[in-house]
């Protein structure tokens, strides 16, 4: 089947829309980080639960106090005393009828520019994929751009359930990143597949491999903050200002281990996947060919994750930097082993 | 490292023995010392991270097993740094001692770790849930509050809700029953089948590399055979270790065709039309199609034959002076993977020469470059594409001693360079060609370019053990799943009926059944996932606070006979997020909307 040139014309324009908008949504989400206090009473709300909930247990998963409307979250302004704490696990916290303050107002504006790039970034694939008559994962530009369409979708849901909104700077900024690298240098022209990717097995293994992928980049994300805090409250004067604005360190852990529990079948699923496909293209179903080898590496360093959590003294800021491994290692095989190594895995289309 | 014996100074009439380290003790002591170290998590988790460090240079070297051509130019290339790495077993990181000797250790500790854990499991299933706890109000999940329902009602209705989950009831005094239920044992069913299946790839992929074989051969596509009957049919062939090359299953194919499509340039699809016979077949000569395809092996007798890649192999016609001719028709190399630029040394011998040394003097080489789609750069010719459109070849007509006689080994694709820097070899001729054209030597030999051959590259693959790889990934990854998203949680449900005071008995105690129940959860921190429980299972709790604010007790009228019911929970797993399940049980067993 033919490219359908005019299709691929309009997959280029939405990317480079939501790419742009992504953009504004980072710089709405900069204002409610820097300007408003929102992030810092965010941050203390959800310490001073901990303080309270050292006796009660009582913190934001719970139904009474998860209010996954952004309205419900809001602290009133006037309250402004949070040094107190404990005041803010009483039933006042709920705050429904206060006027959200304008930082406030900004993040949600960043959350509606984000949902509507995603909104666009999902076009661009669609109709990359209409253009082509077939999936759009076939070279490394559109790989890249379903990892990261992943990694935002995922990030959003994340959202619903914890309070770490103010965040999502940090998770759009390597999104952009990873777009900007992605629609500039990596960008390949809409083509068919070559004969070798001409299987069933390219929707399955690549969506599981981008899938995973992408939102990897979440708990790698959550995992450096976690570090930043922990070093924060280690030595107060490091980070003094940034620290303030994150959320709790058990609430980083809890978004970095739930995704990372999330992603790691996905991605174990992606390998096994790929091993079949291999099989059937390639004569053999492992060969060590170096996606492979550090696809194994990845695996290996996340499995090292779960278990370093259930080991003493290896919990909080170890296994933290086990995740951060884990996201550096991925990122290693998206870039360094598709474009300076030479292997089987060489579908780039780059250059 | 042996701990040091405890010194005993006592009075010699203790009468305690004392500990003496004799060399058999010391060396238990070792033993198990050892052992300990080695099936710990923490020796786990290190030994992971040695895996992921020594695999690594695998994917920044060249290895000998997936192109040794790679090897031998880095080689080259590095002097004494490759050497070096050489010596470290660097280019072969999967079969090298360092790296077999981590996995082995990583095996040893994964086995003495499931041991245990297997038995653990096996008690534990068979065991009934824990005591509940004297003070259900300790627990970071907890709610109470009275009914007018008596105990017995309280007891059923509890028992209807918790259906599917494993329960006892127990009689305890004042009149008290409680239920403990504990409900998500397949987390730690799953559990031991993801580390059973991990141990089932291992040690099938380590069997796999003693009983597989591949081969590689480069058939024509004209209706040539090639049949699996020994390892000299083939071009390269990488045995197993208990692989002799006798042993292969039989069977035969015969290339009919090939055909690559195209579109714009980009190739779209490789396909052949193979024959093929086995097992009776190859008595009864019967010979049944198949379509060979990229990503569509045939499967027969238990070998894998793929379609990897393909190329062109041109024809050539020397005719001598004397008026014989030879016409041969060899497969030239592809150099380039998209324009199939190819390379190729096609070797003749003039017939009717029986003096060997005359015979060493005249023998023919028709060498250099073919283009499918030729584009040429002043005289140099390269490739525009891969599709054959008026193709050329570029060729240097060496004559000589090629060196066939040596007794040395020599590709197909090239001449021997050291004949050429010995003088014994050649260049008589330069010259570019296309199909039809040819050229005269000063003797009066012309070269003819008669046409072009498409040739198939193909693979033999055997590896018996592959579908218990695959069978135990399976059971690994069902077991991965169920470890990670099963939630392993305990429930107790006390009814007491309120006696005046509406305080349950040892309400405010801090008892040893209380212990046991934490230290439980201590005992779950070796396993995978699990840790953190605690914590977690702080985290997780319902707003204990209000309810406990709402449904104070003890003063009600002592006229209505009333209930107590108290419901406690435990997360067993980390970030189990048990609260809302919880909040919605508890709700439902205390009679709440």
């Amino acid at each position: 089947m033919p490219v359908n040139e005019t299709l691929s014309q309009y997959s280029d324009w939405s990317y480079t829309t939501s790419v742009v908008v992504y953009i504004l949504a980072m710089v709405f989400f900069l204002v409610e980080q820097s300007f408003g206090r929102h992030g810092r009473q965010a941050a203390e709300r959800t310490r001073s639960r901990e303080l309270v909930g050292a006796g009660t247990g009582n913190r934001n998963t719970d139904p009474g106090n998860r209010n996954t409307d952004p309205g419900n979250r809001n602290t009133d302004p006037g309250i402004g005393n949070t040094g107190s704490g404990n005041g803010n696990t009483g039933p006042g916290n709920g705050n429904t009828g206060a006027a959200p303050t304008r930082a406030e107002r900004f993040g949600r504006m960043g959350v509606a520019l984000t949902v509507l790039g995603l909104l666009l970034h999902a076009s661009a694939l669609v109709l990359r994929g209409l253009a082509t008559a077939r999936v759009p994962w076939g070279n490394m530009y559109e790989y890249v751009m379903i990892t990261c369409f992943v990694a935002v979708a995922a990030w959003l849901v994340l959202l619903r359930k914890h309070p770490v909104r103010h965040l999502s700077m940090f998770v759009l900024l390597p999104n952009v990143i990873l777009m900007f690298v992605g629609g500039t240098w990596l960008y390949a022209v809409a083509a068919p597949l070559q004969p070798a990717l001409q299987s069933y097995w390219l929707i399955i293994h690549v969506a599981a491999a981008a899938a995973s992928s992408g939102v990897f980049l979440v708990p790698g994300v959550a995992s450096i903050f976690y570090l930043i805090k922990a070093r924060n409250e280690s030595h107060p004067e490091k980070f003094a200002k940034f620290a303030a604005k994150l959320p709790a360190k058990d609430v980083l852990d809890r978004v970095a281990y739930r995704t990372t529990v999330f992603a790691f079948p996905v991605f174990t699923f992606g390998v096994l996947c790929g091993a079949v496909w291999a099989e059937a293209a390639w004569g053999r179903f492992w060969g060590w060919d170096p996606k492979e080898t550090v696809a194994f590496i990845a695996w290996i360093v996340y499995a090292a994750y779960l278990h370093s959590r259930a080991t003493a003294g290896w919990r909080g800021n170890r296994a933290a930097v086990i995740n951060v491994i884990g996201f550096a290692v991925t990122v290693f095989n998206l870039f360094f082993v598709n474009l300076v190594t030479t292997g089987l895995h060489s579908y780039a289309g780059v250059g | 490292m042996t701990p040091a014996p405890p010194q005993r100074t006592d009075k010699a009439d203790d009468p305690t023995p004392a500990y003496r380290a004799t060399p058999l003790r010391r060396a238990w002591a070792f033993v198990r010392n050892t052992w300990r170290g080695l099936t710990s998590m923490r020796t786990a988790l290190i030994l992971l991270f040695l895996l992921a460090v020594a695999a690594l240079p695998g994917a920044l070297l060249p290895q000998r097993s997936v192109n040794e051509r790679n090897v031998n130019g880095y080689l080259a290339e590095h002097g004494w740094w490759g050497s070096l790495l050489d010596s470290l077993q660097m280019f072969d990181v999967y079969s090298s001692v360092w790296f077999s000797a981590i996995y082995l250790l990583l095996m040893v500790s994964i086995i003495g770790c499931l041991v245990p854990r297997t038995s653990d499991y096996v008690r534990s299933m068979r065991s009934k849930p824990v005591l509940t706890p004297r003070n259900l109000r300790r627990l970071p999940h907890h709610e109470r509050a009275e009914t007018s329902d008596d105990v017995d009602a309280v007891m059923a209705a509890a028992r209807k809700r918790l259906r599917g989950w494993r329960l006892t009831e127990r009689e305890e005094a004042g009149g008290a029953r409680s239920i403990s239920a504990e409900r998500g044992y397949l987390r730690e069913t799953g559990n031991l089948l993801f580390h059973f299946g991990m141990l089932g790839v291992i040690i099938s992929f380590a069997g796999g590399a003693l009983y597989s074989y591949e081969g590689q051969v480069v058939v024509l596509a004209d209706g040539t055979e090639f049949c699996n009957s020994g390892i000299y049919n083939y071009d390269s062939f990488e045995p197993g270790l208990q692989v002799d090359g006798t042993q292969l299953n039989p069977f035969c194919v015969r290339v009919n065709d090939f055909d690559a499509r195209y579109r714009n340039g980009q190739p779209v699809a490789y396909e052949s039309d193979i024959d093929y016979q086995s097992g009776e077949d190859l008595t009864t000569g019967t010979w049944r199609s198949h379509h060979l395809e990229v990503n569509e092996p045939l499967r027969t007798a238990g070998d894998r034959l793929y379609l990897l890649n393909h190329g062109y192999a041109p024809t050539f016609t020397v005719t001598f002076p004397d008026g014989q001719s030879r016409t041969q028709t060899i497969q030239w190399r592809p150099v380039d993977q998209q324009t199939y630029l190819s390379e190729g040394a096609t070797k003749f011998e003039e017939p009717g020469i029986t003096d060997p040394a005359e015979r060493r003097e005249r023998q023919l080489a028709v060498t250099g470059l073919f283009a499918p789609t030729p584009s040429m750069h002043g005289s140099i010719l390269s490739s525009a594409g891969p599709q054959l459109n008026n193709p050329t070849v570029a060729v240097d007509i060496m004559r000589g001693d090629l060196g066939v006689d040596s007794g040395r080994g020599q590709s197909i694709f090239e001449i021997d360079q050291s004949m050429v820097e010995a003088g014994r070899l050649e260049r008589v001729a330069r010259e570019n060609l296309e199909v039809g054209q040819s050229l005269t030597l000063e003797d009066g030999t012309t070269v003819h370019f008669d046409g072009v051959e498409r040739f198939v590259a193909l693979q033999v693959s055997h590896d018996p053990l592959q579908n218990w790889v695959l069978a135990s990934a399976v059971v690994m990854f069902a077991g991965l799943g169920a470890s990670l998203f099963i939630k392993r949680r305990r429930l107790w449900v006390r009814a007491t009926p309120a006696g005046g005071d509406g305080q349950p008995a040892g309400a405010a105690d801090d008892t040893a059944a209380d212990d046991t129940a934490a230290d439980d959860t201590a005992a779950d921190d070796t396993v995978a996932g699990d840790g953190a429980a605690d914590n977690t299972a702080a985290g997780d709790t319902a707003s204990g606070d209000t309810a406990a604010g709402d449904t104070a007790a003890g003063d009600n009228g002592p006229s209505e006979r009333r209930t107590v019911v108290e419901v406690g929970g435990l997360a067993r797993t980390d970030q189990a997020g048990y609260g809302e399940e919880f909040t919605r049980i508890a709700a439902d067993l205390l009679g709440r909307k």
